[in-house]
């Protein structure tokens, strides 16, 4: 539950998201929920010629159990917040 | 997916929005197919109308047609909402320089693509065993 607040609060942020089989998108946090599931508008991949079939996909759903890694901008995240939940979440649990 | 309230509609990651729509799923196993979005659940689970497989090797692609598909949503990776931008909407959904061939073509491309990795994998392990530093 901590990182499905953690998402929510970087919802308009431009991320991208890395997939299991490699794939890369770049795009705008439209959504996310539990199971981190993402939802990402006005898309475009990373290696856009190796993917050809992705060319006119412009908002995707990408389901979370495939997801690698979720790159976020730098200023995007306030790390001792972040911190700070993570440490209650770990007592609490 | 959880189901979303009134409220919710417009920040939900439910695959509603793309119901009736044309779409593109990729699966695990790298296979893209392609139609139109009837039914979903939250294990996202669809139902895909007049679908096709979109079989592209190097320069050449090829539709095969498939019919009504359920797809089972754990070999879902990713859903995307293809846009139409102009009236001929085959051509823009690909670069303009990809050929569109035949069933048998783009097949015979497949086995030709998979025996050559076929042989590169061989390769590899016979070079592997000379131990090179």
């Amino acid at each position: 539950q901590l990182f499905f607040s953690y998402f929510k609060d970087l919802v308009g942020q431009e991320v991208t998201v890395e997939l299991k089989n490699d794939l890369a998108i770049r795009g705008t946090l439209h959504s996310v929920d539990q199971y981190l599931n993402i939802k990402l508008e006005n898309t475009r991949v990373v290696d856009q010629d190796k993917y050809p079939h992705m060319l006119s996909v412009r908002n995707c759903f990408i389901r979370g159990s495939v997801v690698r890694y979720v790159q976020l901008p730098p200023d995007g995240v306030d790390v001792d917040l972040l911190h700070d939940a993570a440490r209650r979440e770990a007592r609490g649990g | 997916m959880s189901w979303a309230g009134p409220e919710d509609i417009y920040l939900s990651t439910s695959l509603a929005s793309y119901l009736d729509r044309k779409i593109l799923v990729l699966l695990r196993d790298g296979r893209k197919l392609m139609g139109t979005l009837r039914s979903f659940d939250q294990f996202a689970n669809a139902v895909l109308e007049g679908a096709c497989e979109r079989v592209i090797v190097g320069e050449q692609y090829c539709d095969i047609p498939l019919g009504l598909y359920v797809i089972r949503g754990e070999n879902v990776v990713l859903i995307g909402e293809m846009v139409r931008l102009l009236l001929d909407t085959e051509r823009e959904e690909l670069p303009p320089h990809m050929i569109r061939v035949s069933e048998t073509e783009i097949k015979r491309a497949q086995k030709v693509e998979r025996e050559a990795g076929e042989l590169r994998g061989t390769m590899r392990k016979r070079m592997e065993f000379l131990d090179f530093d």
